[in-house]
């Protein structure tokens, strides 16, 4: 009895060590295994010259989303989510901070460069589709792979084409397909090259309520094939739920959701 | 990289051809590019033709050519040095049958002629015929086929010739340096033996005669010989080479060349404008399209590349398209104008095509490439923000830089500085006054918009009026066309018309030269015994100007062409005591009393003062080996529409009558006494008698064919002038789709809709045509009084036709093309 409890401390020592350890190993492992940083944003602002004099459309914008997350960032209308939609995907500058994309600073590069940037890493869905309404369906989709120079281009889009359920309608032109297969045809568009990101701007705002329901399974669903990092600009609350993360504009400045 | 943008740029250049964004701008250029190419065409195939054909025009390698015999110094020289000779003398002359007379163009040769080139002749009038070495033996004649259809005459048949009477061998079908062709054979043609010249007795003293030798051998021999021939020719000859065959056809080519090509320039500019409102389209309905490319990752180098690409190819194939259509539409101005000068032309080069594919590129590329190279600056952000923009580009500045790419299209087809100024510059002028005059008219229609009328008319012109701007644009560019073609209508009937109608009936219509001076007094009795009373003979001395003030003239000193001419040939001068009754003094006096002694001029004006002469400037000449001098004592203008006999160059009698000289007359002779002719010839066969007639028919057939001519050549303006109208049309489309719509929701009936486009359609046509009418009358005005001095007419059937012409063109084609957005669903429509 004197031996075992003399040994205690020994064997709580060891077993505290062990767990330490155990813990150590668990959290290298997490840390190991714990998705990139796909876009990390430090300190942005945004600020215009109106007749009112200066207008400060965002502020103190801190972020940072991994690889193959659903984040989707609401606020009422006017709150600056178009704003800082365009920003992070490169299309605006900011007046302040920085925002990497994947490991690159997007505002070191020039117009050109960001734009190279996009046709590698990004894809965009937007409320009105944007398809070009001289293209059919598959020349919609085969033009950000066109102009990445890939020679598979035509097959490429036809398989995504396939994957959002518009086989039948390849041939078709915008003004020949509904608002929701429009809206399918953009969503295959932005997928088509792979991309890293995919900003959606208020992707259901010109569908009705089910069709935006379907959009948005087909958002989700390829997401999760894919894994790409969905950002999705959003006044649907119901939609900004099924996001991983909720990011909330009020007046320029994010306040953060369920997770930090 | 490089290939797959050219390949995106071809597939994106197809999917815009489907939407029909391209068309306007392929069809406008093709119609420029056609109407180019088309005159190009043709004046190449001339050009090619005399250069296929130099040494057979002129005949020979040289030819001296005098008024004077010519030396047998140069032909012996010639033959020395190893080289064919072949002399031959031309002049006017008449022939007679037993009934009739004719003026023929009467050319005596010797044995060999042509040196060069081929004579074709046929054993009977009409029948195939077959090239011959010879020439007409002695005892024979070869007579050109007009010759013979006139007098009524076939081979073997008789003709006087002078104190000859010579049978018919042969049908002279094609002669080298002669056109079978009607624009400058005043006179058919009669080919005789050079021995027998003397015995016809035609050639009389002082006689006006062409003395030609001709010279041809191996190329060194000739190279070498000119320069020496050149250097040893007395003043009065010349030395024509094969650059010189058929001078009077390249002259008159030249002419024709820019001509036409400033008529379809016309159509170039047009096409233009059209271009640059197509562009300006386009660009607005692709920046959606380049916010999108932006997007998704196309750099600005690709945008410009992609659309830089599609234009090239655009440009490329509408200019193919334009140049297979010019290179069939040249078979109408051969089919005009080709027969004029005769023989059948080779066909085309490739040289045309080239410079119609240039003309094209330049123009699309001038008017459409600065709007859409903006493209490039669409910023991304437009996907989020459309307020933004970024390729806006002021008209102002796309049509500047079109109108430096024009200038440089009508600078290489017309290749004068001086002249492509004026030519722009009238364009640009021509232009504005009528878009001032346009813009008018259109204010008047904006004033009509307060006015109670029906809901058709409301609609149709409240269109012209909110697109004033574009408005203007369609009056003034289809109304050009219009102006073009009743301008060219009128001068071609009524000016032509009222010019031979000015002329007083009983106008001298027969013109006699050649009188020899002891024939004068045998035709004043013989025409006054036969009626023909007041004939005036006038003495004519053959004369080359030497020197004014004392320095000798050189016909290079002169800078313009008409100068350079007077300079060069032998003036027709003659005496008189008396001032004619037609002449009225501009300045001086009329030589009196012993002034009549002196050396003293009388010179017309105008030709005074295309020479730089003045009153009391002395001026020599040479007259048969002999010079004078005389001072100018008067300038005197002359009624040439009386057609009475008149000279530029009237001495004393004291100065000139020494020289040898034959008389000349004019006269009027009724139709029904025309056989006094026959008998006229007959006593006195080495006269020549000229039709006035004749003459004034065959230039009044000559301006008729030319203006037909650019009449076709302006069709191509109209057509431009329609593409005009298409390319605004469309600018507005857009808009007009969103009005039909809302109009179609609030209740307007598809007929009320339809009434109203009809009505703003045919609206503008008759704008158009106002312009275009009023426009002409004013230009004809101008022309009638100040350039061809006759009254002017008010012709009002230039107004139906103008009116009608114009608002059944813009208004069947303005309301074809935009029918359609009247069937569309107006909820598809607004929803975008």
């Amino acid at each position: 009895m004197v031996g075992l409890a003399k040994l205690w401390p020994l064997i709580q020592v060891r077993a505290n060590t062990q767990i330490l350890n155990t813990k150590f190993l668990i959290m290298t492992t997490i840390e190991t295994n714990s998705p990139a940083v796909v876009l990390n944003v430090s300190n942005l602002a945004k600020r215009v010259t109106s007749p009112e004099g200066p207008l400060v459309l965002l502020s103190d914008i801190n972020l940072t989303i991994h690889a193959g997350e659903t984040v989707a960032v609401v606020g009422a209308s006017g709150s600056g989510k178009s704003t800082l939609l365009g920003i992070l995907a490169g299309l605006d500058v900011p007046s302040e901070g920085e925002v990497e994309v994947d490991g690159t600073n997007l505002f070191n590069l020039d117009e050109d460069g960001r734009a190279v940037l996009r046709a590698e890493k990004v894809g965009f869905v937007f409320q009105s589709f944007q398809l070009l309404s001289n293209f059919t369906a598959l020349e919609n989709v085969m033009l950000p792979l066109e102009l990445a120079g890939r020679t598979d281009a035509q097959a490429r889009a036809t398989q995504v084409l396939s994957q959002v359920g518009l086989a039948h309608r390849l041939l078709h032109y915008p003004k020949q397909l509904s608002g929701g297969e429009q809206q399918r045809v953009a969503v295959a568009r932005a997928f088509a090259p792979s991309p890293k990101v995919l900003f959606a701007d208020e992707p259901t705002g010109n569908l009705d309520h089910r069709t935006g329901l379907k959009i948005i399974d087909l958002l989700f669903e390829l997401n999760a094939d894919s894994g790409t990092t969905l950002i999705l600009v959003t006044h649907d609350n119901s939609l900004a739920a099924r996001c991983q993360r909720q990011l909330e504009l009020i007046e320029g400045r994010l306040q953060v959701g369920k997770l930090a | 990289m490089m290939s797959s943008t050219i390949g995106l740029a071809w597939r994106m250049l197809r999917r815009d051809w489907r939407a029909g964004e391209m068309r306007v701008l392929a069809i406008a250029l093709v119609i420029a590019v056609a109407a180019v190419t088309s005159v190009n065409v043709f004046t190449d195939r001339i050009e090619q033709g005399l250069e296929q054909q130099a040494n057979a025009l002129l005949g020979a390698d040289l030819v001296i050519d005098s008024a004077s015999p010519i030396s047998d110094a140069y032909a012996g020289e010639g033959l020395s040095q190893g080289l064919d000779i072949v002399h031959s003398r031309a002049f006017p002359s008449m022939v007679m049958t037993e009934d009739d007379s004719q003026l023929v163009a009467l050319k005596a040769v010797s044995d060999g002629y042509p040196l060069r080139g081929v004579l074709r002749i046929t054993e009977q009038l009409f029948a195939p015929d077959h090239e011959t070495t010879d020439v007409p033996t002695p005892g024979t004649v070869w007579a050109d086929p007009r010759l013979l259809i006139e007098l009524n005459l076939n081979v073997g048949d008789r003709l006087m010739v002078g104190a000859l009477t010579l049978p018919i061998a042969a049908v002279l079908t094609s002669e080298p340096s002669r056109a079978s062709g009607n624009l400058f054979a005043l006179a058919p043609r009669l080919l005789i033996h050079l021995d027998d010249l003397e015995a016809t007795q035609l050639i009389q003293p002082a006689s006006r005669l062409k003395y030609q030798l001709y010279l041809a051998g191996d190329e060194a021999t000739v190279t070498k010989f000119r320069p020496e021939l050149e250097n040893k020719l007395q003043p009065g000859e010349r030395l024509l080479g094969i650059e010189d065959g058929r001078p009077e056809v390249r002259k008159a080519m030249e002419r024709a060349q820019r001509f036409l090509s400033l008529a379809a320039l016309v159509s170039v500019v047009l096409a233009g404008v059209a271009v640059a409102m197509a562009a300006q389209r386009f660009v607005s309905r692709h920046l959606d399209h380049c916010a999108v490319m932006r997007c998704i990752g196309a750099t600005q180098p690709m945008i410009s590349k992609l659309y830089t690409s599609q234009l090239l190819v655009l440009g490329l194939v509408a200019s193919a398209v334009g140049v297979l259509l010019g290179y069939a539409s040249q078979a109408v101005l051969v089919s005009v104008l080709g027969d004029l000068i005769g023989a059948s032309l080779p066909a085309p080069s490739f040289k045309p095509a080239l410079w119609g594919e240039l003309t094209g590129l330049i123009t699309l590329l001038g008017f459409a490439l600065p709007p859409l190279i903006r493209l490039k600056n669409v910023p991304a952000l437009r996907v989020l923000r459309r307020d933004l923009d970024g390729a806006s580009m002021s008209a102002w500045l796309v049509y500047a830089v079109g109108i430096i790419a024009l200038a440089v299209v009508v600078f290489l087809q017309i290749g004068d500085v001086k002249l492509s100024a004026l030519a722009l510059g009238g364009t640009a002028l021509t232009f504005v006054v009528l878009a001032l005059f346009a813009y008018g008219l259109v204010s008047v229609i904006r004033a009509m918009g307060h006015k109670k009328m029906g809901i058709a008319w409301r609609f149709g012109l409240a269109g012209i009026a909110r697109r004033p701007a574009v408005s203007v644009v369609q009056v003034v560019g289809f109304g050009l066309g219009i102006m073009a073609l009743l301008l060219l209508g009128l001068v071609r009937a009524d000016l032509l018309g009222q010019w031979q109608e000015r002329v007083p009936v009983d106008a001298p219509n027969r013109f006699l030269i050649n009188i020899q001076p002891q024939q004068v007094d045998a035709m004043k009795a013989f025409l006054v015994q036969r009626g023909v009373t007041g004939v005036d003979l006038h003495p004519m001395i053959r004369a080359r100007l030497i020197a004014h003030n004392g320095e000798v003239v050189e016909a290079q000193a002169y800078d313009n062409d008409r100068a350079q001419r007077l300079a060069n040939r032998e003036f027709n001068i003659s005496w008189a005591a008396n001032l004619q009754k037609d002449n009225e003094l501009a300045q001086g006096e009329w030589w009196q009393g012993d002034d009549a002694l002196n050396s003293l001029l009388s010179v017309e004006v105008g030709i005074a003062q295309s020479l730089g002469w003045h009153l009391g400037d002395t001026v020599s000449y040479r007259v048969a080996g002999q010079e004078f001098t005389g001072r100018i004592y008067n300038l005197r203008r002359v009624n040439w529409d009386s057609f009475q006999a008149n000279f530029f160059v009237i001495g004393t009698p004291a100065l000139l009558e020494k020289y040898p000289a034959t008389y000349i007359t004019s006269f009027y002779l009724p139709d029904a006494q025309s056989l006094v002719l026959n008998e006229l010839v007959r006593e006195f066969p080495n006269i020549t008698v000229i039709d006035v007639a004749t003459m004034m028919n065959q230039v009044r057939m000559i301006i008729e064919r030319v203006t037909l001519a650019v009449e076709y050549v302006f069709g191509f303006t109209l057509l431009a002038g329609l593409m005009v109208m298409y390319a605004a049309v469309h600018a507005s489309l857009d808009e007009r789709i969103r009005e039909t719509a809302v109009l179609r929701t609030l209740g307007a009936r598809r007929k009320q809709l339809l009434q109203g486009l009809i009505t703003e359609f045919v609206s503008l046509g008759l704008l158009a045509g106002t312009v275009a009418a009023t426009a002409a009358t004013l230009i004809a005005y101008i022309l009638s009084t100040h350039v061809f001095e006759l009254p002017f007419e008010l012709n009002m059937s230039i107004w139906v036709i103008g009116v009608i012409c114009g608002a059944l063109g813009i208004g069947v084609a303005g309301t074809l093309s935009i029918r359609h957005i009247l069937g569309r669903p107006p909820l598809q429509s607004l929803r975008g």
